[in-house]
């Protein structure tokens, strides 16, 4: 499919291949294949409506791809439930923030992390167990409040999540995919409605996490973040993969300035 | 924000103050009512007790629905059904083999082995019912939970199982007859003030004028039905305060984020739907079952609404507020018209004595209506005595309407109740 791309490097983190989804009559996403490798900051861009929440949907288990395989890690993830991809360490944020609103920020926070002692049952009710559960309820709370610190939440630690702002919520998301420490995170328009000085601060903190071994695929469209910050940016129009490439290589690709950036650009 | 910070560390100690200031509130107002009644101290002694077993056995129920709807958002209308599968598996389990004429036997084991296997059995029916209807939307496991409730109410009520012989085994429900729980949880209570040296107790009480020993004994079974409360009150709050818990309220919350957070949130709600019913098992148990006497009358639907109605008084979500519902809701709401109609005679007598008027009863709405516009304020409180429990009814329902219009929280769901097993500050500042 790539028409042009980096070199080919190690095993892909995340493999689509030929996915599919159709809604009733309607194919939202169509023959969609491509590999992101691991330690990119991949983008995703394309026209309103051209399926890239409906990729991630598919990825993510949140729907189930009418056809077409998804490998993570080399496994594959393809009818797996939403519970069992996050298990495997493959995080995503939702492009409406769906904050869980009744539960402060530091519950939102704490929620994340996968395989807590205390999720069960019997720890979080026997005396001598349920010491275990609290000492790293301990040690998570430590992380959920740096983690506050980074995203500039902390003086809204104690609020239901419901009285944040929507670019609070945004930054919630983030926060909160960041706090399972995950291999990779699906973002989808994760800085729409963020500050530009917070904006350029949560770059550098991708930035930061993708040279730690983090890989992000990211829907974005503010097209100075994509072309500044991603490689390699993949185009979707309609449903299906324009193209994949440098974003020198997409600034000069004719198809996507017909279809996405106008002829302005 | 440190106020609530303040309140979330210190939990423990203002919300037991809540509980045994209502309670204080209650038997003030209860003992005044009484003494202006003229009753003698049994009496007295005995209404109090009354209210204290009520309190206590909704407060149990209702801890056990807060799991489901006020922690997971589960709504489950088959309580009634639950506690009839708890104390009717109960009282067959631990029924005599060889009980008197006329009674239907049992499998003749231990009180306790019959207690923990009607836990065991409504938590396990719940679950049952909870695998194939946690699987759709949320409304379809009202209409499962309310119609599996019916069944087992209809089961119980006809001849089906009424009395069978299992590999020369007989046992049975006893149908619409009902069942005697001659085992029953009461029956060590009551055997403890009967001999030394509990019944030691009974003559102090007997000396200062409680003349009744079921009055003691009730009192001593009250007693222990408030610390079975204390109990099920931690064991609820260490499932509130857990990441457990946190993953409830998350599912209750937004069940596409959960998942997307790598929570499997049909294992969580197949768990808590079990554990709830179990629990709702056991306040069948420690209710009905120390009647003695138990029908399948006594597990219609309505116990489910009240049961609900109590949990929205005290406000879904708060342990706290779960048994302070059900001690309002009890005490004011459940035993209080009952007890103004038990003693309508004298009570309208001592408001006639006040306001004047007629005590004789209006025989239609119609006519207490009237009564009502002629200022004869008696008259009418005649006709609400004499109609009490449908009233009741229309009141439990104005009070729901008033509670969902100015007060959707009750009186405790507005506060956070923090969802994890340690303080949330920053820094290792506790313990
Ligand atoms: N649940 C659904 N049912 C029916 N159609 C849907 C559903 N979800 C998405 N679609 C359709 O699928 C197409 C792709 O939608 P999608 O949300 O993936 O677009 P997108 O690329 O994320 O757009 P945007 O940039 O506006 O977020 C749209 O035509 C949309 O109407
Ligand atoms: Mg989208």
């Amino acid at each position: 499919m790539s028409e042009s791309s980096d070199e080919p490097t190690a095993e892909p983190v995340l493999a689509v291949d030929s996915l599919e989804k159709q809604f009733g009559g309607i194919t939202a996403v169509e023959d969609v294949s491509f590999d992101i490798q691991p330690g990119s900051l991949t983008g995703l861009i394309g026209p309103n409506g051209a399926g890239k929440s409906t990729t991630f949907n598919c990825i993510s288990g949140t729907l189930t791809p009418t056809s077409g395989t998804v490998h993570f890690q080399g496994t594959e993830i393809t009818d797996a439930p939403s519970h069992v991809v996050a298990e495997h360490g493959l995080f995503r944020t939702f492009q409406i923030a769906r904050e869980l609103e009744e539960m402060t920020v530091l519950e939102n926070l704490l929620l994340a992390p996968p395989n807590q002692l205390g999720e069960s049952l019997i720890y979080a009710v026997t005396p001598g167990l349920r010491q275990r559960v609290q000492k790293q309820e301990r040690e998570l709370r430590e992380r959920a409040w740096e983690l506050l610190e980074r995203f500039e939440l902390e003086h809204l630690a104690r609020e239901y999540a419901g009285s944040l702002s929507g670019g609070q919520r945004k930054l919630l998301e983030l926060a909160r995919a960041l706090m399972a420490e995950p291999s990779m995170v699906l973002l989808d328009e994760p800085l729409a409605g963020v500050n530009p000085t917070l904006e350029t601060q949560l770059l550098e903190g991708l930035h930061e996490l993708r040279e730690e071994g983090y890989t992000f695929l990211l829907v974005e469209h503010d097209m100075n973040v994509i072309m500044n910050h991603c490689d390699p940016i993949i185009v979707m129009h309609q449903g299906s993969i324009l193209t994949v490439g440098t974003a020198d290589e997409i600034r000069s690709n004719d198809r996507v300035i017909d279809a996405y950036l106008g002829g302005d650009r | 924000m440190t106020a609530s910070g303040f309140r979330s560390r210190l939990t423990g100690l203002p919300d037991a103050v809540y509980v045994f200031g209502l309670m204080a509130g209650l038997y003030v107002v209860f003992t005044g009512l009484t003494v202006l009644l003229n009753f003698e101290l049994a009496g007295v002694v005995n209404t109090l007790r009354a209210i204290t077993y009520f309190s206590a056995v909704y407060a149990m129920v209702v801890l056990a629905l807060n799991l489901h709807w006020g922690y997971t958002g589960l709504f489950n209308l088959g309580v009634a059904g639950f506690m009839a599968v708890g104390v009717y598996t109960m009282a067959i389990v631990s029924g005599p083999t060889n009980p008197g004429p006329a009674e239907i036997p049992g499998l003749g084991m231990s009180l306790w082995v019959g207690v923990v296997a009607g836990v065991v059995v409504a938590g396990l029916v719940g679950v049952l019912a909870s695998l194939p209807a946690l699987r759709l939307e949320a409304d379809y496991l009202a209409i499962v939970t309310l119609a599996l409730s019916e069944i087992i109410r209809l089961v119980l009520n006809s001849t089906l199982i009424q009395e069978v012989s299992v590999f020369g085994v007989t046992f049975g429900t006893g149908g619409a007859t009902g069942l005697t729980v001659q085992n029953n949880p009461q029956t060590p209570v009551t055997a403890f003030f009967q001999s030394w040296p509990g019944s030691a107790i009974t003559d102090m009480a007997m000396a200062i004028g409680i003349n009744r020993p079921t009055v003691v004994e009730g009192i001593g079974y009250a007693i222990v039905l408030g610390a079975v409360v204390g109990l099920l009150f931690v064991f609820v709050r260490r499932i509130a305060t857990s990441p457990f818990g946190r993953v409830l309220k998350a599912i209750r919350e937004d069940q596409v984020v959960a998942a997307a957070l790598g929570k499997d949130t049909r294992w969580f709600k197949i768990i808590i739907f079990g554990v709830g019913c179990g629990l709702m098992g056991l306040a069948g148990i420690l209710w009905y079952g120390s009647d003695g006497y138990i029908n399948p009358l006594s597990f219609r639907p309505n116990i489910t609404f009240y049961v609900f109605v109590a949990l929205i008084i005290g406000g879904a979500g708060s342990n706290t507020g779960s048994i302070i519902g059900g001690s309002i809701f009890a005490s004011v709401l459940f035993y209080l018209p009952q007890f103004l109609e038990q003693n309508s005679t004298p009570v309208l007598d001592g408001i006639q004595s006040v306001l004047g008027g007629s005590t004789a009863t209006p025989q239609t709405v119609i006519d207490a209506g009237g009564a009502l516009v002629g200022l004869d304020l008696t008259a009418f409180l005649a006709y609400c005595f004499a109609n009490i429990s449908s009233l009741r009814f229309i009141g439990v329902g104005l009070i729901l309407i008033y509670l969902m219009q100015r007060r959707p929280d009750g009186l405790f769901g507005h506060r956070i109740e923090t969802a994890a097993s340690v303080p949330l500050t920053t820094g290792d500042t506790d313990e």
